[in-house]
């Protein structure tokens, strides 16, 4: 397998974009990756999406990207993994160029979901679940978190307060980025006191749903480094994992296997340790995730993630920076575009593109992309050079 | 209207039947054929007795479509008594504060409308607080 490095990236603001449909969403974000990395015609495509079929009534989604970009003729697939997609259609990328059967991809992760009411949207969120066993007993991916947040807040003792740092920090780095959904600082106070999705998730803990899409050009790595410019950023580890589809079935519904099984991969694959890694951009659809992603990734000891963002650890200048452009949180979160999100908003940090949110030095990244309650987990590791 | 999907259910929905590993003797919800502990065949059939402890428990405010009419409604994670876990709704809990550990038991209840007043109504397992034997304290 041979070295990946990143030669574009592009993405649409996250948002109800009321004007733009699913394609043009689509179109936005790769011209804008296209365009940054001065390619015509990329060997082959991937797009990663969760709802379209359910929302835009639309599939077939690589093939329609070729055909709109203009890209007709060459290889092109939809790539699903719920919310999981994002990353899973980079890795697609990421194999086809490694392989060597592929000189450059074209990356895309694109959602949209405001064309649908919100309950509609639930039930269609849902669907990463177990239709017969979890969805049938009207149990919503929102009540999901919620069942795991409950038993850990008692098995370990926090309060859901405790579990505030994550969602403020969030808003906070929001703030400076223009494509985030949301542009609103939070308080302690306004988080205590927000409206009740599914006990004890309030809208605080949760990440705002949207349409958006990102997208990404890989090359291989020895084609970037004649070139001038900016700072060369390259794939140095990738890796997926899944776990029992149902949180009911995991004999631990505390412990993500698969985000423990993917970041040691992803580590080993790269040789670092989570001591290394200078930013985490991670999964945090609800707050309780963000607490069992640090978990599994090394960075806090079983049931204390949230003691790293009491202690400002998650923040920028902390140990470890996580959400630096709003993460799901504030960012939003487009489900199957949101992986890519991720890994572009990675990239602007390793080339030191972030402003305000700049994590200074960073030189390794990691993000981490999850599909349902935790069933698929992607971790890849970015690295400037 | 998936009624083939929710008639190929009826045992598990009505009865809690899974399946008892031959090689190992653990008891699998729902019945996947293969035990989940020794990876062997397993297609003995088991019913379950009803009974079980809450592990966690999260009350929904914001329903997917089919169940907003019901809304708040509480749903649980049951730590059934011979072992596996099952996500299911609680019921019957009049003013009593749900909490885990809570003993409780299966009953049959209607799930949800599915679709218009032509669609089918479909009937599971919800749970029920349960009254805790002396003998057993
Ligand atoms: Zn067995």
């Amino acid at each position: 397998m041979r070295q990946v490095a990143v030669l574009g990236i592009g993405q649409t603001k996250v948002d109800e974009h009321w004007d733009k449909a699913l394609k043009e969403l689509v179109l936005e974000a790769a011209f804008a990756a296209l365009q940054e990395a001065g390619i015509d015609r990329p060997d082959t495509l991937y797009v990663g999406n969760m709802l379209s079929p359910i929302v835009s009534g639309q599939n077939h989604l690589g093939t329609l990207a070729a055909d709109w970009l203009g890209l007709r003729g060459i290889e092109a697939a939809k790539v699903e993994a719920a919310c999981g997609s994002g990353a899973a259609a980079f890795r697609a990328g990421l194999m086809a160029v490694a392989s060597g059967e592929a000189d450059s991809a074209l990356v895309i992760g694109a959602e949209k979901m405001s064309d649908r009411a919100g309950h509609d949207v639930t039930a269609a969120l849902a669907t990463a679940a177990d239709a017969d066993y979890e969805v049938d007993q009207g149990v919503s991916f929102v009540g999901l978190n919620a069942l795991v947040m409950r038993r850990y807040m008692h098995e370990y003792g926090w309060k859901h307060v405790d579990f505030a740092p994550f969602s403020i920090n969030a808003h906070a780095n929001a703030l400076h980025n223009p494509f985030a959904r949301l542009h609103e600082a939070i308080t302690l106070e306004k988080f205590e006191k927000s409206s009740m999705v599914a006990t004890p998730i309030n809208l605080l803990d949760a990440s705002p749903t949207g349409d958006g899409a990102a997208a990404m050009i890989l090359v291989p790595a020895e084609r970037v480094y004649s070139l001038p410019g900016r700072r060369k950023i390259i794939v140095a580890g990738s890796a997926s994992a899944t776990d029992r589809l149902a949180i009911h079935s995991r004999s631990d519904p505390l412990w993500l296997t698969a985000a423990y099984a993917s970041a040691q991969k992803a580590y080993q694959m790269a040789g670092i340790s989570p001591a290394e890694v200078d930013v985490f951009e991670l999964h945090d659809a609800f707050s309780i995730m963000t607490a069992l992603s640090l978990e599994a990734c090394g960075f806090a000891e079983r049931g204390q993630g949230p003691r790293l963002g009491l202690e400002g650890a998650t923040a920028i200048g902390g140990k470890i920076p996580v959400c630096t452009r709003g993460g799901l949180k504030a960012r939003g979160h487009p489900v199957g575009a949101t992986g890519m999100y991720q890994l572009v908003e990675v990239v602007q940090q390793l080339r030191g593109e972030c402003g305000k949110t700049q994590v200074e030095g960073a030189r390794i990244g990691l993000a981490q992309n999850i599909g349902g309650s935790g069933a698929t987990i992607l971790t890849h590791v970015l690295q400037a050079v | 209207m998936e009624i083939s999907r929710h008639w190929r259910l009826k045992q598990q929905r009505y009865a809690l039947v899974g399946e008892v590993c031959p090689h190992c003797d653990v008891k699998i919800f729902p019945p996947r054929d293969v035990c989940p502990v020794c990876g062997g065949e397993a297609k003995t059939t088991f019913a379950f007795s009803g009974k079980g402890e809450v592990f966690s428990y999260t009350t929904i405010y914001e329903a997917p479509t089919g169940y907003d009419q019901t809304v708040p409604y509480t749903i649980a994670l049951v730590k059934l008594d011979e072992g596996p876990m099952i996500t299911a709704q609680l019921t019957d809990l009049g003013e009593q504060p749900v909490e885990i550990g809570m003993p409780v038991e299966m009953v049959t209840r209607k799930l949800r409308n599915d679709g218009d007043e032509r669609g089918v109504i479909v009937y599971g397992y919800k749970f029920r607080p349960a009254w805790k034997m002396p003998s057993q304290a």
